[in-house]
This record gives structure tokens, C-alpha cells and sequence, in this order.
């Protein structure tokens, strides 16, 4: 018998309760952080905001904003709220310019993540009777281990797979039996592609019935493309490393993917005036994690452009729910599911003696895999008459650019004035994938 | 070292895409440059173009103008007579002392034949050159 809830006391709970219950989350974590952590007690007194103020859930909107800035000027561990003892894993993702992106952990932050994976794999059937294979990169990113001990939480059978070596993910997938999968879209849909080569139908030679998706934008018509083409229920999932990593779904319903209200507060603002939304309102989302300890994650700007859905969900969870998020409002891109800013790119080359200031980006999807190819100026003074030196000079970038940014990337070497040149707001990112 | 067999190649950035090569051979016809011989080396987002003109300083400058990309480049000019062999001599005697070849291309003229060939090191080249009493061509007889 597979449970309907992980924690139906609270998944369940009456909207006016939950709604108790986060401003007693936010009173206790603004009393906290104003006490105990540096960079919030700073930002709270710049803006003349004290615990006190915080009298309701609606006062959350006199707290100051947080944003990914935040985390590379206090990069690695000056925002962290408790000593190095009490930290029990790092993660680190891309930052928007040299610097990653840190998030720190406590045991309570580990604890409270895979909490809110094992309500949300409860909540698209994902049990004990399942195998689970856990396709995203295992490491740094947050999405392998995430996964992982969410789906042991709810008493799967974890295979930790990891990315790649694709035709030997197959094979285990029949051997093993594996039911459920934790991936990409476009990884399952490379899969997909690969199995057919092999002769393989995963409908019919596999047990493959479920995917949980994301790390990267994708659309209803991919999901259509993904449940007609392998048979498999697609279900999207949402959360970044500020928040935790991976950590919330869909439920059955598939109408919008549930918020775990208390473990994170979602604001839905107007991009501009960064005046409150209704639901429904499409928006800038902003974040506070209510259980966060290691290091605060308060009104952040996450970028994420969605709507809230506050209506019942015929699931029964009470919790908001989020649209599928429908763009950013800043300009990161996410390729193979690893986020990439171009500020990222435009640091990196700049540091490389050889180039000179034009460079373009172009992103395509050759098949279900994405690629980025980076055409870029050299100076007249790195040309040489041998090609050997140039294609070393080319090889030198394309690794430079691997190692700050995580992924692999082509480059082309084009002549000085070769690139176009902008007037205005330069327009250096040409975006071809259709999604 | 006898400068006076060192002939200056033109070496010229094209970028693949459609039309470059044109555009930069239009501008070799509008400015009157004349290659006598060339090479076209390709990889795979762009190619180098390397040339031999008649008055390479005076090419090199209009060339700039357009905003072309150029560099001058010392290249030697191994005399091709009829007899088989006159190839190997050179680079027997080169590769025996560690002179790398780091490419080459034929040409053949009206007053002679030769191998333009590129070396990683040019005084060495020569001195073997004039040791082993091995003909190039002077700039006169291009």
C-alpha cells in the first residue's frame, strides 16, 4: 500500500493554520538572524527594520531583499550563521561572475531538504516498492545527492547513477528493474533516443513509469513528447541551491508544483515595483526559507518568473502551489541543466590575453541535448600563420571556459571586427532552442 | 646570414563563413596586389590564407588598411630544378640537425620553381643552406 502523504498533518493543514504557522517560522527566523547573524542583522538595521516590526505574515514585505550578489560578496562562508562544526556539507553551483555560488548546511538543512523530497515523491507514488535511478550529476550539484536521499527517505531502491554512459543507464534500467527515474527532460529524452539504437522499447522492455524532471526549462509539449514517445508519467520539479536543491514536485494532479509552506515562504512580485501579486499574476518569485539554518535565505531574488495557484488542489495538500516557471528576469541560461551567466563567460575570456572584447553566444539543441558554441574575437597579435597554434589557442579557451563554467562549450576564433557590434544594449546571447 | 634569401610571405586570417574569402580577395584585385603563389590552410571555423606578392611591404600596408588581418612572415624559397632530389637534400640536412619544417607549398614560375618552406628556425636553416650549397630564390626571380 503506497501512502497518499509523507506528513499529512501538515501537508494537509488548513490554510488559515499553515498560514499561522510561517509567521511563527518568520518570527522565529528573523529574531534569530537579527541576533546571530552578521549579514542579516547589517541588512535589517541598513533599512531600519527590527524583529519587532514583524507582527503578521504580511510584514514579511518590510524585510529587506537578498540576492545572488549577496552570496558572492560574502563568498565563502561570511554569511553562515552558525560555526564550521555545525556545517555538514557544502555544495557549490556557477556564480555570475568569477566566484561560485556556496550553500552551506546543517544537519537540519540536509534533514529539512530531504523532508520536503519525501513529501513530494509520496505525493506522485514514489515508495518503497519502488527503484529509483538518480540521473543527475552526483558532487558538487545539488540534484544527485538531493535526489538520492530523498528517494531513500521514502524507502526506494536508489541507484545512483549520475550522468552519462548512457547505453550502460539502459541496461541497468531492464536489469534492475527501475521504475522511477530522477533526471533532465532532455537527458530522458537522450535516453530515449538511446534505447531505441539499442533496440530497446522502454515501454515494453523496461519498468519505467516515472519521471521526475527538471534542472532545466522545459514545456507541456516536451512532457507530451516524453509520455507518448517512453510511456512514463512526467513530473516537473523545482528548487535551486539557494533554496536547498531539488525539492519540490507536482503532485498526481500535475496542476502546478506544491510549496512545502513550512519550509519556504513564496512572495510573487512585480518585477518593477516589487509590489505584491495576487495569484494567478504572473511574476517575480521571492523566497524565505523558514527552516533555513547555515545561512539565510530571506526575501532572496531568485529570478524565477512564475504565478502562485492558491486554489485546492483535489490532491488535498493545502500548500500554494507555483506555475511552471516561465522565464527569468535576468539573463541566466540554463544548458544541460547547468546554469550559466553570461557575465560567467564574459569574465572568463577576459582573462585570456589573446581575446579581444566581442564575443557571441549561440545556444542550439542538436537533438534532445543542448549545446553552446562561443564565437570570439582574437586580437590582430595572438594570429599566427600556423594552424596548429591557433587550434591550441582555441583549445586553450574552450577549457578555460569548461572549468569556470562546468560545462563543455565550442569556441570559434573569429578576426578582429568579424562580430557584430551594438549600440545600445548589446544583444550577445542568440538563444535557438525551441523548448 | 644571407637576408637575401629570405622571402616575405603574407599570411592573412580568413574566417570561414560564406564570402570571406572573396571579400578578401576583392580587396587583393582593388588595391592591385598579385599573388604569386599561395597556400590555403583550413581548420575548422576559419582558414589562413598564405600568400607570396610582389611587393609585400606595400601589399602588407594596404591589406591593414582594410582592416584585414595580416603578418609578415620569413619564409625560404627551396629551389626546384629538374632533377629529382633537390627537395631531399634540404630536408635530410635539416632534419639532421633539428630544423623543423613546420609547413610548406609548391610554386612554380616562369624563371624558376620552388617549395616555400616555413622552419622554426630561420639562421640555422640558411646556414645549413649556404653550407650545403642548396639554391633558393631571391625575391627578383618571383
Amino acid at each position: 500500500m503506497v501512502a497518499l502523504y509523507w506528513n499529512p498533518k501538515i501537508e494537509c493543514m488548513p490554510k488559515e493554520e499553515l498560514k499561522a504557522l510561517q509567521y511563527r517560522e518568520l518570527k522565529q527566523l528573523v529574531n534569530n538572524l537579527y541576533s546571530f547573524n552578521r549579514f542579516y542583522h547589517d541588512r535589517m538595521k541598513a533599512q531600519n527594520v527590527h524583529p519587532d516590526d514583524i507582527n503578521g505574515l504580511s510584514d514579511i514585505t518590510k524585510l529587506p531583499f537578498m540576492f545572488k550578489q549577496d552570496l558572492r560578496d560574502n563568498y565563502p562562508t561570511h554569511m553562515f550563521t552558525y560555526p564550521n562544526r555545525e556545517i555538514k556539507r557544502y555544495h557549490v553551483s556557477s556564480g555570475t561572475t568569477g566566484k561560485p555560488t556556496l550553500v552551506g548546511y546543517t544537519q537540519n538543512d540536509l534533514d529539512y531538504w530531504t523532508e520536503a523530497l519525501a513529501r513530494s515523491l509520496t505525493s506522485i507514488g514514489v515508495g518503497s516498492e519502488d527503484t529509483m535511478a538518480i540521473s543527475y550529476g552526483y558532487g558538487l550539484f545539488t540534484g544527485g545527492l538531493g535526489l538520492h536521499y530523498g528517494a531513500e527517505k521514502v524507502g526506494a531502491t536508489v541507484l545512483p547513477m549520475g550522468t552519462g554512459n548512457s547505453e550502460r543507464q539502459i541496461e541497468l534500467i531492464q536489469d534492475l528493474g527501475v521504475t522511477a527515474i530522477a533526471c533532465t527532460p532532455s537527458y530522458l529524452i537522450h535516453l530515449g533516443d538511446v534505447a531505441k539504437k539499442m533496440g530497446v522499447d522502454i515501454r515494453k522492455d523496461t519498468l519505467l513509469k516515472k519521471a521526475v524532471l527538471g534542472a532545466e526549462p522545459w514545456s507541456e509539449s516536451m512532457r507530451q513528447h516524453i509520455e507518448e514517445s517512453m510511456g512514463v508519467r512526467a513530473y516537473d520539479i523545482y528548487g535551486t541551491s539557494e533554496q536547498a536543491g531539488p525539492m519540490f514536485t507536482e503532485c498526481e494532479e500535475r496542476n502546478g508544483i506544491h510549496i512545502a509552506g513550512d519550509i519556504m515562504y513564496v512572495e510573487i512580485l512585480d518585477p518593477d515595483t516589487q509590489e505584491p501579486l495576487e495569484p494567478g499574476q504572473k511574476g517575480e518569485m521571492v523566497v524565505t526559507m523558514l527552516k533555513k539554518e547555515a545561512m539565510p535565505m530571506i526575501r532572496y531574488r531568485i529570478k524565477d518568473v512564475t504565478t502562485l495557484i492558491d486554489d485546492e488542489c483535489a490532491c488535498g495538500r493545502t500548500s500554494p502551489r507555483i506555475s511552471r516557471i516561465t522565464g527569468r528576469t535576468d539573463d541566466m541560461l540554463i544548458v544541460r541543466g547547468i546554469n550559466v551567466f553570461p557575465s560567467q563567460i564574459e569574465y572568463t575570456l577576459m582573462q585570456i590575453p589573446q581575446v579581444g572584447d566581442q564575443y557571441m553566444i549561440y545556444v542550439s539543441r542538436e537533438g534532445a541535448l543542448d549545446s553552446m558554441t562561443i564565437q570570439v574575437e582574437i586580437k590582430e597579435e595572438a594570429f599566427s600563420d600556423k594552424v596548429d597554434e591557433m587550434n591550441r589557442l582555441r583549445a586553450h579557451i574552450e577549457s578555460q571556459l569548461k572549468k569556470y563554467l562546468n560545462i563543455a562549450v565550442a569556441v570559434e576564433l573569429k578576426a578582429p571586427g568579424a562580430l557584430p557590434r551594438f549600440e545600445g544594449k548589446a544583444k550577445r546571447v542568440i538563444d535557438n532552442r525551441v523548448i | 646570414m644571407d637576408r637575401d634569401r629570405v622571402i616575405t610571405q603574407l599570411s592573412i586570417f580568413v574566417n570561414n563563413d560564406p564570402g570571406r574569402l572573396a571579400q578578401v580577395s576583392k580587396v587583393l584585385r582593388e588595391t592591385g596586389i598579385n599573388m604569386k603563389a599561395f597556400n590555403l590552410a583550413e581548420s575548422q571555423e576559419f582558414g589562413i590564407l598564405r600568400a607570396i606578392v610582389d611587393d609585400p611591404e606595400e601589399s602588407y600596408e594596404k591589406l591593414r588598411s582594410k582592416g584585414i588581418i595580416v603578418r609578415k612572415t620569413d619564409v625560404l624559397g627551396i629551389k626546384i630544378d629538374d632533377a629529382p632530389g633537390s627537395l631531399v637534400e634540404a630536408s635530410d640536412a635539416f632534419g639532421k640537425e633539428g630544423v623543423n619544417i613546420e609547413y610548406g607549398y609548391a610554386y612554380t614560375g616562369r624563371k624558376a620553381s620552388a617549395f616555400f618552406i616555413r622552419v622554426n628556425d630561420l639562421d640555422k636553416a640558411i646556414a645549413i643552406l649556404e653550407r650545403e650549397g642548396i639554391a633558393t630564390l631571391n625575391s627578383s626571380e618571383i
